[in-house]
């Protein structure tokens, strides 16, 4: 499986980035190359393997339904790059 | 006096017990000592000596590192105190909170550092070269890179700039550096300790781990950070031995294996050559040396790099420009917005892997390339299991280089991958592993040697370890930076 420039830039979209022309003509051949290294995957047979998410046997945790200390309002709404009261605002979404 | 900052934690913590020294000493011989070297080194980000450290600890006199200083990767959340993965898209931003292990070695007596150390961008490589403020050198060499991700903790320790440092390990982000940098670097099992507060690359490969100059710190420092914390759902409920008391001065009759995958072309013929003397080393001192196969290890490099690129992508979500630091200006819609910011804000590498990981997740592709990568992930972690049926260790050179130039690898990324061809399978099987120096090449570059044990067995490393640097010494080498 290869991938294409125009597969390249849907992707960039897909992941929100903007990327320059000539970045996308650098990672086109660089992710190609990846990609074309990663292939050597199919070589093996892993219809009777079953998949690995965690190498621990991870179960859900649940704790109580109480109330417990959170973060503070004002401290984490200092690192946003633009707020409003006590949200983060963002540009106008419906006009 | 002088060379306060040369010494290592377990024998200043002695001399601080006994009153012959004072955390102030220590703290200004480091202060100086970074500024003596770190314009050459530059393993800080952000120094500033006002801020070094952040704050006083006080409390009681017991506290088992009460006054030491340590130094933290720019990936552990210090509240109040820049964290910013040496990324533009995080500049400027402060937690709200400690990370879990900064709060276990503030209760410790611990002294955080004010400045960081630097990294590749989101951990997102193998040479500190990815970081939005630029390189860190080698202190054994300033043309060469320390390795990385955590490179700058690595040369911190190495060139006496600090005198222990964490890293953080998802794919050989401690074992590498600290394998370049002639120092001791471990990544403890998934699990043993903590993430919460450690900015996420790949949530089921990243540990937080010491970076030291003997692996007497190494046990100690991580009897500080390990333990079960109810605040990262995947942190294990396993009691914390004192792993100091496994530090013997013994490995008779130990088993350890040889994987002959490890030992293949493309290793540095020179670094064979170190890594065979090792070995015959630890056989002189009674250990049970054997081969063994891993048979999957060719396939980890590309098992990893769309298992930990996937899980990036979606880790790096996050950083759209609304909640954290940095927002393009330019902007139209929201959507133009998050793209801009992103676009702008993430260095070449955090693109390069976002993209990879979006692309190996999408539509069409994903049974092909992540569901597959899963199921081989699987082949190599039996093949650790079916190893350490028969085995107490594995060991196996760290890198199949020693540190390479600055520059040489940078522009192709798949060459720069392969630089991890060695420590990757142990992040894919969870298991823990250390880095210890083994000796030096003739250029006078370290070379590490990496020892592998099976889940929660920390102990069994640190005595290996310990009894191959009883035996040898070259921790106690040091670089020849004035």
């Amino acid at each position: 499986m290869s991938i294409d420039k125009d597969t390249v830039k849907y992707t960039a979209h897909l992941a929100r980035i903007e990327l320059q022309p000539k970045e996308l003509e650098t990672l086109s051949g660089q992710l190609k190359d990846i990609l074309g290294f990663i292939d050597k995957l199919k070589k093996i047979d892993v219809k009777s393997t079953s998949p690995t998410s965690h190498i621990l046997p991870v179960n859900n945790v649940l704790r109580r339904d109480a109330p417990a200390e959170s973060l503070p309002l004002k401290k984490t709404l200092e690192n946003a790059p633009q707020k409003k009261e006590s949200f983060f605002a963002v540009p106008k979404i419906i006009e | 006096m002088e060379e306060l900052n040369r010494l290592t934690a377990h024998e200043l913590i002695e001399s601080l017990s006994r009153k012959e020294i004072t955390s102030e000493e220590v703290i200004s011989r480091l202060n100086q000592r970074i500024k003596d070297t770190d314009a050459r080194v530059k393993a800080y980000v952000r120094f500033d000596s006002s801020n070094n450290p952040a704050e006083q600890q006080s409390g009681a006199a017991a506290l088992p590192l009460k006054g030491l200083p340590i130094s933290l990767k720019d990936n552990i959340c210090t509240d109040s105190l820049n964290t910013e993965c040496c990324s533009m898209i995080l500049g400027g931003f402060r937690p709200p909170y400690d990370a879990t292990v900064v709060k276990k070695l503030k209760a410790a007596g611990a002294l955080i550092l004010g400045a960081k150390t630097n990294m590749d961008e989101f951990a997102f490589g193998s040479s500190t070269e990815n970081s939005c403020f630029g390189p860190t050198h080698n202190p054994w060499d300033l043309e060469c890179v320390p390795g990385g991700s955590s490179g700058g903790s690595a040369a911190a320790v190495a060139g006496d700039e600090a005198i222990w440092a964490l890293g953080s390990d998802t794919g050989g982000s401690i074992r590498q550096p600290a394998a370049f940098c002639g120092v001791v670097g471990l990544k403890p099992t998934y699990g043993r300790v903590s993430r919460y507060g450690l900015i996420a690359f790949a949530s089921s490969l990243d540990q937080i781990g010491p970076i030291t100059k003997d692996t007497r710190d190494s046990a100690l420092l991580l009897n500080v950070i390990a333990g079960f914390d109810p605040r990262d759902s995947t942190s294990v409920n396993e009691k914390v031995p004192d792993y100091t008391q496994a530090l013997l001065n013994d490995i008779k009759g130990i088993k350890i294996g040889i994987p002959k995958e490890y030992f293949i072309e493309g290793t540095d013929s020179e670094v064979k050559t170190i890594i065979k003397e090792a070995l015959e080393k630890l056989k002189s001192l009674g250990a049970d040396c054997q081969e063994v196969s891993l048979p999957h290890t060719e396939y980890a490099v590309p098992v990893y790099y769309i298992i930990a690129t996937a899980e990036a992508s979606s880790n790096l979500a996050r950083f759209d420009g609304v909640q954290y630091a940095y927002r393009s200006s330019s902007r139209a819609s929201l959507i133009d917005m998050y793209k801009e910011t992103r676009g702008e804000g993430f260095g070449e590498e955090a693109k390069r892997r976002i993209i990879l990981g979006t692309f190996v997740l999408s539509h069409g592709y994903y049974d092909a390339y992540y569901l597959r990568a899963q199921k081989v992930r699987t082949l190599i972690k039996q093949d650790f299991e079916r190893a350490f049926n028969q085995l107490d260790c594995i060991v196996t050179p760290t890198t199949p280089t020693a540190a390479f130039k600055i520059g040489e690898k940078i522009k192709d990324p798949l060459k720069m991958y392969l630089s991890d061809i060695f420590t990757i399978s142990v992040n894919l099987a969870g298991i823990p592993a250390i880095s210890i120096p083994c000796g030096f090449t003739k250029k006078g570059l370290p070379v590490g040697l990496q020892i592998l044990a099976r889940p929660f067995a920390e102990e069994m490393l640190f005595r290996v370890a310990h009894t191959y640097e009883q035996n040898t010494g070259w921790h106690k080498m040091n670089p020849r930076l004035k």
